[in-house]
């Protein structure tokens, strides 16, 4: 139990300073950064609450992809920083109302829950699988259908990707194997009549 | 007979009127005169006949019945109906004749005479109406004759003003007028003449309460219907618009503002004599405002410089003379001063056109002069007519001019009444008569004696007028304008003599019967014979020394017109501006009632309807427009922001009023 | 005191109001805005796997999976966007993305 608490106190509040910062921060570098932090700390959590499978998924794909690919784009396009300052205060006021009303609401929502029933019930009771093999039993059973449809997403994603940023630069070479595959023999082949001892 | 009388002039107006463009001006002037004519001596044959004894009484068809209130159209024939035929047809069918020599170089002459056929037919409508609302009817039409004749030359700005003018001062008489019509409904249950009179005499003692007061009920009707008679009849307070009215062209002030419509007036109360005989105080009033009027406005005339100004407020006054006549009990006195006086007026304003003519139409005085030998006959006529008017005659006798035998009763009439305000006017009438005879001679001697430019040095400058005429040559007026002055030369010459015996001398009994009224008490016009030699003599000593100090001033001494102003300028200014009427009334009325219009008009309709209607849409619409197209900044940032806004919003709402299950 | 669904609750809360913060006070590049909604993404899934946590069914792991890959797809499309609109614009400041006003 004791852990528990220690671990949340820290994690948590190191969660919210995080985040926070991905959005102050100057350098678009630092946010990210700061943007892996939050994910690890929300690994941290999860594995908390006894989720490990996720909390894994989240540092492998989150992190290793989603917040790298950040980072990629990040360094691949030329920031300019000192634009960057101007004009965070004006909107200021409105945005801070509505982050509070946004904030205020939902914090009412979930006061109204009451005290807590029991403290991290944990999702792997003995004499039962491991969390993964559990959301394994779940997700193909049940939920097979939407795991497919993830997988559709993800390939559309991965085609839309290319499709955006591909850009061929003029100029240099490559193969077309649907050219070379449709080569026949009137644009590739000439027959010549040579005459002996002649040459071309 | 009568229908024919009443309706010819109608037939006229809408031949001209309508066919106009095809008859042209000569067929609308032929037309409207021979129709005329016919009226005119169909008029002095129902005279005689009527004046021997034969009243008569014509259905034509009802108009309305609403309720109690039955309204016939209905010709009431009797003596006051034929006296009333006789002056407006003789006057209109000899106007006719005139206007086709005066306005032989109008452009729209059908027009012109269509407009003076109608104003007849609205006149006789008048005269033979049974009921107040046929009377009301004809009152109503020659108001929008005059209207339309004065402002006839419509493109000026100043006979436009001129007919508003008249029309609107006439529509306050008349507002008076229909408030008396309904109370004398409300009194008697009807407004036939034949019912009202028969009420009449039940009707004494009665009050009525009106504006927190109480008032005798006849007395209050008579005072109301005198309103009206006051602004038909151009007397004191509501007369400005009758020298205004001089913007008419010069027939049209013969005919209706000298002749027929300003006497309405005159005729309408000595009609409805059974009601006025019942209420003393009106008739004191009557008189008073006749005395004043007759007084004040011949102190005006005296000062006029334009002819016709000088001739109108004459009008003005004479007809203040009718009303002193009728007010003292003496009906057939004013309408014998109103029979003659037609003639002599309707005389002096068609002399005039003929002057202004042969003048190229200036009708300042002060530019004329020595006219007699270049217009012999319009000289002559103008003299029967100048005599008549500054009644001139033998006193103690029935000899002489026209308005000498119709005046000096009404003046002898008001000296021996009891009637309240009756010595006030006698006085008021005996100096007008003075007053009378000067500006008239001065009118005759500025015009056609001396020689031409005598006064010409306090002419002002204006711009000279080129009418393409010839400008020396003053030449005689065409036959077809002379013989109409000559025939009422004849009637201001002998018409007052001719007509005395029947009028107000001993055969009046039997020629008036009952159109006129007498009270029990009424014997003035006996009594007037009583009068003392002094009184009869005072109207010819006032005439003589009137016309003796218009000859001084005028003939003998030029200089002296201009001494007696500077000497007196103050009361000079006084008369130059009528008393300062016309200022008081704008001050009084018209500026205020430019100021509601103006705050109804920018204020109400402008700022209010306006505003919150069709211009206060639009303009909101453009606002809410020119707002909404500010959410369009073509930032997708600020687009996200409306979403996120939009999702907060939502959340609120549901989290407060609850999903519904 | 133990840790209760309600401390997460809050959490997840208080880590989506900064995401939306995020979104709206950003003004520097439109990177921030794909990281704000990864945040957001996040405090949803933290709110998931608690509420599956305390109420013993798997669901909500299984659904948090499930928006974790979708969360990834998405960013990798946002970003694809992003370096097409740079190569075209030369400029990710929020402020130059005004192409739209009329």
């Amino acid at each position: 139990m004791q852990a528990d608490v220690f671990f949340f106190w820290i994690l948590a509040p190191l969660l919210v300073v995080s985040a926070f910062a991905v959005i102050v921060a100057k350098n678009p570098v630092h946010s990210v950064l700061f943007l892996i932090l939050s994910f690890v700390c929300a690994a941290g959590l999860f594995l908390l609450m006894g989720a490990e499978f996720l909390a894994m998924i989240l540092v492998v794909v989150y992190v290793g992809a989603v917040a790298v690919l950040f980072l990629f784009v990040v360094m691949l396009l030329d920031v300019d920083f000192t634009r960057m300052r101007q004009g965070f205060v004006e909107y200021l006021p409105q945005g801070l109302l509505i982050a509070l009303v946004v904030a205020i609401e939902l914090i009412y929502v979930v006061s109204g829950l009451g005290p807590s029933q029991r403290a991290a019930a944990a999702a792997t009771p003995e004499g039962m699988l491991s969390n993964t093999a559990a959301l394994g039993e779940v997700l193909y059973t049940r939920y097979f259908y939407f795991f497919q449809a993830a997988g559709m997403i993800l390939l559309t994603a991965m085609i839309g990707a290319i499709v955006l940023t591909l850009h061929h630069k003029p100029g240099v070479k490559r193969q077309d194997i649907g050219a070379q595959v449709a080569r026949d023999p009137k644009t590739s082949v000439e027959v010549r009549k040579v005459p002996s001892r002649a040459g071309i | 007979m009568y229908q024919l009388i009443v309706f010819l002039p109608l037939l006229g107006f809408l031949i001209a009127g309508i066919f106009g463009p095809w008859i042209g001006a000569r067929g609308a002037e032929y037309v409207t005169s021979a129709l005329l004519g016919v009226c005119c001596v169909l008029s002095w044959i129902a005279f005689v006949m009527v004046a021997g004894g034969a009243d008569a009484h014509v259905q034509i068809a009802n108009w309305f019945t609403s309720g109690k209130v039955v309204a016939d159209w209905a010709l009431r024939i009797d003596t006051l109906t034929v006296v009333m035929f006789v002056v407006v047809t003789t006057v209109s069918f000899l106007v006719h004749v005139y206007s086709i020599g005066y306005m032989s170089e109008d452009p729209s002459q059908p027009r012109f005479f269509a407009f003076l056929s109608l104003f007849t037919f609205a006149m006789l409508m008048l005269v033979t109406a049974d009921n107040l609302v046929q009377l009301f009817f004809g009152w109503e039409g020659v108001g929008l004759m005059s209207y339309l004749l004065v402002g006839f030359w419509y493109e000026k700005p100043a006979p436009n003003a001129a007919a508003i003018k008249a029309f609107v001062v006439n529509r306050v008489g008349d507002f008076g007028f229909s408030l008396g019509i309904y109370l004398t409904y409300q009194l008697t249950g009807s407004i036939a003449f034949d019912q009202v009179f028969a009420a009449a005499p039940g009707l004494a003692g009665k009050t009525v309460h009106f504006i927190g007061f109480n008032w005798d009920a006849v007395t209050l009707a008579c005072l109301l219907l005198f309103m009206g008679a006051m602004g038909k009849s151009a007397q004191f307070l509501l007369h400005t618009w009758l020298p205004d009215a001089m913007e008419g062209p010069t027939p049209v002030s013969s005919l209706i503002h000298a002749a027929t419509m300003v006497t309405a007036g005159v005729f309408m109360v000595a009609r409805l004599s059974p009601l006025f005989e019942m209420s003393p105080v009106a008739l004191s009033v009557v008189t008073i405002v006749g005395g004043t009027t007759a007084f004040f406005a011949a102190t005006i005339a005296g000062v006029q410089m334009d002819i016709k100004k000088v001739v109108a407020y004459s009008t003005c006054s004479q007809l203040g003379y009718m009303f002193v006549g009728l007010g003292v009990g003496g009906y057939s006195l004013g309408v014998f001063h109103l029979f003659t006086h037609a003639f002599f007026k309707g005389l002096l304003f068609l002399c005039c056109g003929s002057v202004i003519t042969a003048m190229h139409h200036e009708q300042d005085m002060r530019a004329m002069g020595g006219l007699r030998k270049e217009l012999p006959v319009t000289f002559w006529t103008m003299m029967a007519g100048a005599l008549a008017l500054s009644a001139v005659g033998i006193p103690f006798t029935s000899i002489g001019f026209a308005g000498f035998v119709s005046k000096d009763p009404i003046i002898e009439a008001a000296f021996v009444s009891h009637r309240f305000g009756a010595m006030y006017a006698f006085w008021c009438a005996d100096i007008a008569a003075g007053l009378t005879a000067f500006y008239t001679w001065r009118l005759m001697f500025m015009t056609f004696f001396g020689k031409r430019g005598d006064w010409s040095a306090s002419l002002p400058a204006k711009a000279h007028d080129d009418h393409g005429h010839d400008e020396h040559a003053v030449r005689e007026s065409p036959l077809v304008m002379l013989v109409p002055l000559a025939v009422l030369a004849l009637g201001a010459i002998f018409a007052g003599m001719a007509f005395r015996y029947l009028f107000i001398g001993a055969g009046h009994d039997a020629f008036w019967r009952s159109s006129l009224y007498l009270g029990q008490e009424n014997d003035i016009l006996e009594r007037m014979e009583t009068a003392p030699w002094l009184v009869s003599a005072s109207p010819t000593l006032a005439v003589l020394i009137g016309a003796g100090i218009a000859y001084y001033m005028y003939m003998v001494d030029r200089t002296a017109p201009r001494r007696l102003a500077s000497g007196f300028p103050g009361l000079y200014r006084f008369l130059i501006h009528k008393w300062y009427f016309d200022e008081l009334y704008d001050f009084l009325f018209v500026r205020p009632a430019f100021a509601i219009g103006r705050l109804f008009w920018k204020g109400g309709d402008g700022a209010i309807i306006d505003g919150f209607g069709p211009d206060g849409v639009s303009a909101r619409v453009l606002d809410v427009t020119r707002n909404a197209v500010r959410l369009q900044t073509g930032y997708v940032y600020h687009y996200a922001f409306a979403m996120l806004l939009g999702a907060a919003a939502l959340t609120t709402w549901y989290l407060f009023g609850g999903v519904t299950q | 005191m133990g840790i209760g669904l309600a401390n997460y609750l809050g959490l997840a809360a208080i880590v989506f109001t900064i995401g939306i913060a995020g979104i709206i006070l950003n003004h520097k590049n439109i990177i921030i805005i794909l990281m704000s909604v990864e945040l957001i993404l996040l405090a949803v899934n933290i709110n998931l796997i608690a509420f599956s946590t305390y109420s013993g069914d798997l669901t909500g792991q299984a659904f948090a999976l499930f928006i974790l890959t979708v969360a990834a797809a998405e960013a990798a499309i946002g970003l694809a966007i992003l370096v097409a609109y740079y190569r075209n614009r030369g400029s990710i400041a929020v402020e130059d993305i005004n192409s739209l006003k009329g």
